[in-house]
């Protein structure tokens, strides 16, 4: 049937409309239009029978702020997904290089040097992640495991307890609000939303970008193309890894101290995002502009739940939810393009 | 000599070995049992009785694992099915009356069994990966106990119910007695029924068991619903040693920690030939492992370092690369790195 | 332009290519025949890089080459469209044409410039497709030309086009030869491989056959007839048999145990009809592609019916699993033992008792003593070699796997027994062992369809023959009557039709 409806479209020499062209070009953005959608919705559904502030800057703009480490996260976990990989370990990760950088500041160490440590330290697991699942061919699921556990351990190595931080360069992240109206954005969140920015560059205007595309596509193909499979494979990891650290350094901002027990279960939260947003689990197709807006959808979801002063275990459901209606969306999107193949 | 070497549990039951050695060395009271009114004690007798959960979900992993599948949902089940089975006896108000805590217990292995069975819809039915299937559960189980619970932690004072892993029966710990029955029970089953090979020809070749007649889609379904029931008697297990359902806390990383046990057990994460009795050993491995960490006056938080470090060299020792390399040294466990990357030329062109 | 000398290849002890001599001129297509297992893939798989060669040696363009990679031969010029397209459905057509070698300012691709490059090459192979278009959305056939594309994108001497037509029809297979003549004229080396032999003969101006893994001849095409191109891939070999008494009716004598009618299923068979009679061998002759495995398949529950109905002893039945095929003695052993047949790293006596104990269900677990003898017995019956039952069956040699299958299938003692191409990639030995066995099943009521290539071995093995050509049964009839060059004509389908 569509495989006709293609040909015909071939042969009848007409151009093709507006819409079936856009189709063609961007069909895979489908489900990330549905993630806008259903943001849009719930916009509209907490300011109509909620509070009618719903709508406003402030929201907004606290909407953001709140959700810029899970937003840098996601952004990280959307190159590994992409190529058909799972990152289980940035929520550890983060919690280490959080702890880390408090730990350094704390013991008198400047930010030029505590967060650029923070940085590495994150991309290192990415690293030795990357190296795993590359060169000694283990699945990206219990390669990431081990990065999981070893962050976990390393942040309770680095302390047991939570540090406070001092550091008024590192607080300044996130106490400057540079206001546009009612609307406000801090530093945090100019990092955020920069880095879904570059990362959106890299992915569609960099022959690397393309790679990871390529390999989530089909990794054989891209080998076959020349492309340079192996060395984007790994950099995806330690772009997850360098990502998790700078989510530590957000965090550590919001929080004003590192805390070796954050993010257990955001790497849950970061996968939940990426898919609600239209990436693909088994890789190749989505968006980090559609993984951005599955961070706004779970954090418009977090608050509408506060709001309503409900149990904060809806929100479990209600992301476990909406998660299995995507993937069986995906699902058939899969199923059907293979069907025509 | 050879042949013992090269036995697949060898290296398995070796490190067990080595590991209680040298705990054993460095303080004679780990071995030391001792019988305190007609019950033993003893820091070996401590790790029969902790690692019953553990072993639990790991049996269970291991019939999923088999049939190249995964279960990331167990952590979350075991929380649901404590949460369950403490709101009943907590609302029935007489917490102490056997009858009351044998249907909690049962109404809580029922929501186990259906989460299980709700996976392997997944999974089957609609054809969804694993690991993906059972996120979803993973998410949202934990928040349905918090719903159960509501949002709180459910303490009660059932001696019935704390029986289960306090009490001791003929001498021995009972939590540990509903391990063995639990691995006795796989074990028979997979003696003494054919599903043991079954589930290993599904997991090597699905497309050939089929054409052999084998019904694969309720294999693997089957396989999910066990692991749901064995983890929702770990959870209760979990929740009478605390007397407490605590939806955060119940079966945190168990899931990982299974999964670990498999692979350290000689499983292959691929699928296929699987062994009971590896996956027995690898819960003792990472039981004794904790406990001597936790000997070392290492923060049992800090633990998963080690953890870690264990994962990525049992992987890394396992994978094609280093198969290849150690050569014949490796014995003959298998390696179907299908995503090797070694092997990825050769198939270029079919 | 391209001269492969001597190659060799082994796959372990077998060797898949033994001392090939193949050359590709410039400006002329040529094509490779042969028919399963024949080495045709392996030789295209040397000449594309993504295998060496164990001896032997490959020139191109008068140099001495070897390749590390698929990525080297096409650097050096080789480009190559896979049967299975290997290309990114996710990306853009632009990308998946321009990958690699993409226009870039600065590390920065220019999807315009890109884009643009990519028409080009598109509307030189006279294809309008919007370039920025996600390559999934179009159809296989324009798949195939974007691969196409990418391949002649670069500076291409030699083009591989392995299987190019197979998920193409008429129109879209005339708007490749239309191309693949433009390449020609540009002096561009063609290997086209299909099993389509009107394609070959449309097309191609030089043939190459290879029979197991060993190189028959090089023909130019228009002086060799069709028939002797067929009888070069299949060939003729002389091996003892015993002989049976065989019948000589166009029609099944004794009583019908299976019957079918308009069998049609998605995968290649169409309107087929087949009458197997009780303890009859019935053999199936047919060309790579003509649907005598998809006919196999759809008489043992494997695939789906679309339409058509299929009796057994005189009932209708609905086969919608080999489970429920099983159950009513119809048995199927698939043409590749290694996918969908052997459970490779189970022992020989998991693999044959698997069947059986599936069906007698998973609690009545049959004895181990019980197992053991059954399995034992049939090791010895078949003579497995080597008589080890807990060795893992993929261990076994190709015919010892092959008996292991059919162990399997025997146990369960079934009515009818489909064999797909059973004798396949086995040594001579066990290939006949195999036939007599067919037999001696036979002459004890069991009813077989017999699947070969080999016609020589269909004429011998069957007592009728059923020639399936494009997914239907053209003609069935007394083995005794048939000649292997009536056979051979039958199958071949020369101009003008036999019947």
């Amino acid at each position: 049937m569509t495989a006709t409806m293609a040909r015909s479209e071939r042969r009848t020499g007409a151009g093709p409309s507006a819409f079936q062209t856009f189709l063609s070009r961007h069909g895979g953005m489908m489900p990330t239009f549905a993630a806008v959608l259903i943001l849009l919705l719930l916009f509209v559904g907490a300011e109509a029978f909620l509070r009618g502030d719903f709508i406003s800057g402030g929201n907004i703009s606290a909407l953001l702020l709140d959700n810029a480490y899970l937003m840098v996260l996601a952004v990280g976990m959307t190159f590994v997904i992409l190529t058909g990989g799972i990152d289980l370990s940035v929520g550890s990760v983060m919690a280490f290089t959080g702890i880390l950088g408090a730990k350094l500041l704390a013991d008198g160490l400047p930010a030029a040097i505590a967060v650029p440590a923070m940085l590495l330290g994150g991309a290192a697991i990415g690293l030795f992640i990357g190296i795993l699942v590359q060169y000694f061919g283990v699945q990206p699921f219990i390669a990431s495991l081990a990065g999981l556990f070893l962050g976990r351990g390393l942040a309770f190595i680095v302390s047991l307890s939570s540090i406070r931080v001092e550091d008024t360069s590192l607080l300044w992240l996130q106490s400057e609000r540079i206001w546009m109206g009612a609307w406000y954005i801090t530093p945090t969140g100019i990092i955020a939303l920069s880095t879904v920015a570059i990362a959106a560059f890299v992915l569609h205007l960099t022959r690397f970008g393309r790679t990871i595309y390529a390999i989530g596509g089909n990794e054989q193909s891209a080998r076959l193309m020349g492309l340079k499979v192996g060395r984007a494979k790994v950099l995806a990891y330690v772009i997850s890894g360098s990502c998790a650290g700078l989510a530590g350094l957000i965090l550590t901002a919001y929080s004003g101290a590192g805390y070796p027990r954050n993010g257990i279960g955001t790497e849950l939260d970061a996968i939940a995002a990426v898919v609600i947003g239209g990436t693909l689990l088994t890789g190749g197709r989505g968006y980090v502009v559609g993984s951005m807006i599955g961070v706004f959808v779970y954090g418009t979801i977090k608050s509408v739940i506060n709001f309503m002063g409900a149990e904060q275990s809806w929100m479990q459901i209600i992301v476990g939810a909406l998660l299995l209606l995507f993937i069986v969306v995906q699902r058939a999107i899969v199923a059907r393009s293979e069907g025509r193949r | 000599m050879n042949a013992l070497y090269k036995h697949r549990l060898f290296w398995p039951i070796a490190s067990l070995l080595a590991l209680i050695a040298i705990n054993a060395i460095a303080r004679p009271q780990f071995i030391k049992v001792t019988v305190r009114d007609g019950e033993l004690y003893g820091a070996l007798v401590t790790i029969l009785k902790d690692s019953a959960p553990l072993m639990l979900v790991a049996l269970g992993m291991t019939i999923v694992i088999a049939t190249r599948g995964i279960d990331l949902s167990v952590g979350a089940i075991m929380a649901v099915s404590g949460a369950v089975a403490l709101t009943i006896i907590d609302g029935s108000g007489s917490p102490d009356n056997l009858a009351t805590v044998l249907i909690a217990v049962v109404v809580a292995l029922l929501v186990a069994l259906i989460l299980g069975a709700w996976n392997g819809l997944l999974v089957t039915v609609l054809g969804i990966q694993p690991i993906v299937a059972t996120l979803v559960l993973m998410l949202a189980g934990r928040g349905a106990a918090l719903l159960i619970t509501g949002g709180e932690i459910t303490t009660v004072n059932s001696a019935p119910f704390k029986w289960m892993s306090g009490g001791y029966l003929v001498a021995l710990p009972v939590a540990f007695l509903i391990g063995l029955l639990a691995i006795t029970i796989m074990g028979l089953i997979e003696r003494r029924t054919a599903l043991g090979v079954l589930t290993e020809a599904v997991g090597i070749n699905p497309e050939a068991s089929r054409l052999a007649g084998v019904r694969a889609r309720g294999i693997i379904w089957g396989a999910y619903m066990v692991s749901g029931i064995l983890a929702g008697v770990a959870g209760l297990i979990y929740a009478s040693r605390i007397s407490a359902a605590d939806a955060n806390a119940a079966g945190v990383f168990i899931e990982l920690y299974a999964i670990l046990a498999v692979v350290l057990g000689g499983t292959s994460l691929n699928g296929g030939k699987f062994s009971i009795a590896g996956t027995v050993v690898g819960v003792f491995i990472i039981q004794t492992l904790d406990s001597t960490i936790l000997f070392l006056g290492i923060p049992s938080a800090q633990s998963p370092v080690f953890f870690g470090f264990v994962v990525a060299i049992v992987v890394v020792v396992q994978s094609p690369r280093v198969r290849t390399a150690l050569g014949s040294l490796g014995g003959r466990r298998r390696s179907r790195g299908t995503s090797g990357p070694s092997t990825d030329t050769v198939e270029v062109a079919r | 332009m391209l001269e492969v000398t001597g190659a060799t290849v082994r796959f372990g002890a077998d060797a898949a290519l033994r001392r090939v001599d193949f050359r590709l001129f410039p400006g002329e297509v040529h094509s490779l025949m042969g028919e399963n297992g024949a080495g045709k893939s392996t030789l295209i798989k040397a000449i594309t890089g993504a295998l060496a060669l164990d001896e032997g040696t490959l020139t191109l363009a008068g140099e001495t080459v070897s390749f590390r990679d698929p990525h080297a031969a096409q650097a050096a010029g080789i480009g190559t469209v896979y049967q299975e397209i290997e290309l990114l459905p996710n990306l853009s057509v632009a990308e998946n044409i321009c990958l690699g070698r993409e226009p870039r300012r600065g590390g920065v691709i220019s999807a315009r410039a890109m884009n643009a490059r990519a028409h080009e090459f598109l509307l030189d192979l006279g294809l309008d497709v919007d370039p920025a278009s996600t390559l999934g959305t179009h159809s296989l056939a324009v798949q195939q030309l974007v691969a196409i594309a990418r391949a002649i994108s670069a500076d291409v001497r030699v083009l591989v086009l392995d299987e190019p037509t197979s998920s193409l029809d008429l129109d879209e297979v005339a708007e490749l030869f239309r191309i693949i003549r433009e390449l020609k004229t540009r002096g561009v080396a063609i290997l086209f491989v299909s099993h389509f032999l009107d394609q070959v003969y449309e097309i191609c101006d030089r043939v190459t056959v290879l029979r197991d893994g060993e190189l028959v001849g090089e023909y130019l095409t228009r002086e060799l007839l069709r028939i002797d191109l067929v009888q070069k891939m299949l060939g003729r070999g002389a091996s003892e048999l015993k002989s049976r008494d065989r019948l000589a009716d166009d029609e099944p004598d004794a009583a019908v145990v299976l019957r079918a009618r308009g069998v049609s299923s998605a995968r290649g068979i169409n309107d087929a009809d087949v009458d197997l009679g009780e303890g009859e061998v019935l053999g199936v002759a047919g060309l790579l592609g003509s649907g005598r495995t998809s006919l196999a398949r759809a008489l043992t529950g494997v695939n789906r019916l679309e339409s058509g109905v299929i009796r057994i002893e005189s009932q209708d039945v609905r086969l919608d699993s080999p489970r429920r095929a099983m159950s009513l003695g119809v048995v199927y052993s698939s043409e590749d033992r290694r996918r969908d047949g052997i459970v490779a790293e189970l022992s020989v006596l998991d693999n044959i008792t698997l069947a059986l104990q599936s069906e007698r269900g998973i609690l009545r677990q049959i004895p181990a003593a019980r197992r053991r003898e059954l399995a034992a017995s049939w090791v010895e019956a078949l003579d497995i070699r080597p008589p080890d039952l807990d060795r893992p069956a993929g261990t076994l040699s190709g015919g010892n796997q092959q008996k292991v299958l059919l162990a399997r299938l025997l146990a369960l003692s079934p009515r009818v027994l489909v064999l797909d191409e059973p004798t396949r990639g086995i040594d001579v030995g066990a290939k006949v062992e195999i036939q007599n066995l067919v037999g001696e099943l036979a002459d004890n009521g069991m009813s077989v369809v017999f699947i070969s290539a080999e016609l020589e071995e269909v004429l011998r093995v069957g007592d009728r023959v059923a020639v399936v050509r494009d997914g239907r049964v053209v003609r069935t009839a007394a083995a005794v009557e048939l000649t292997a060059d009536s056979l051979l004509a039958l199958v071949a389908q020369p101009d003008e039709d036999e019947e």
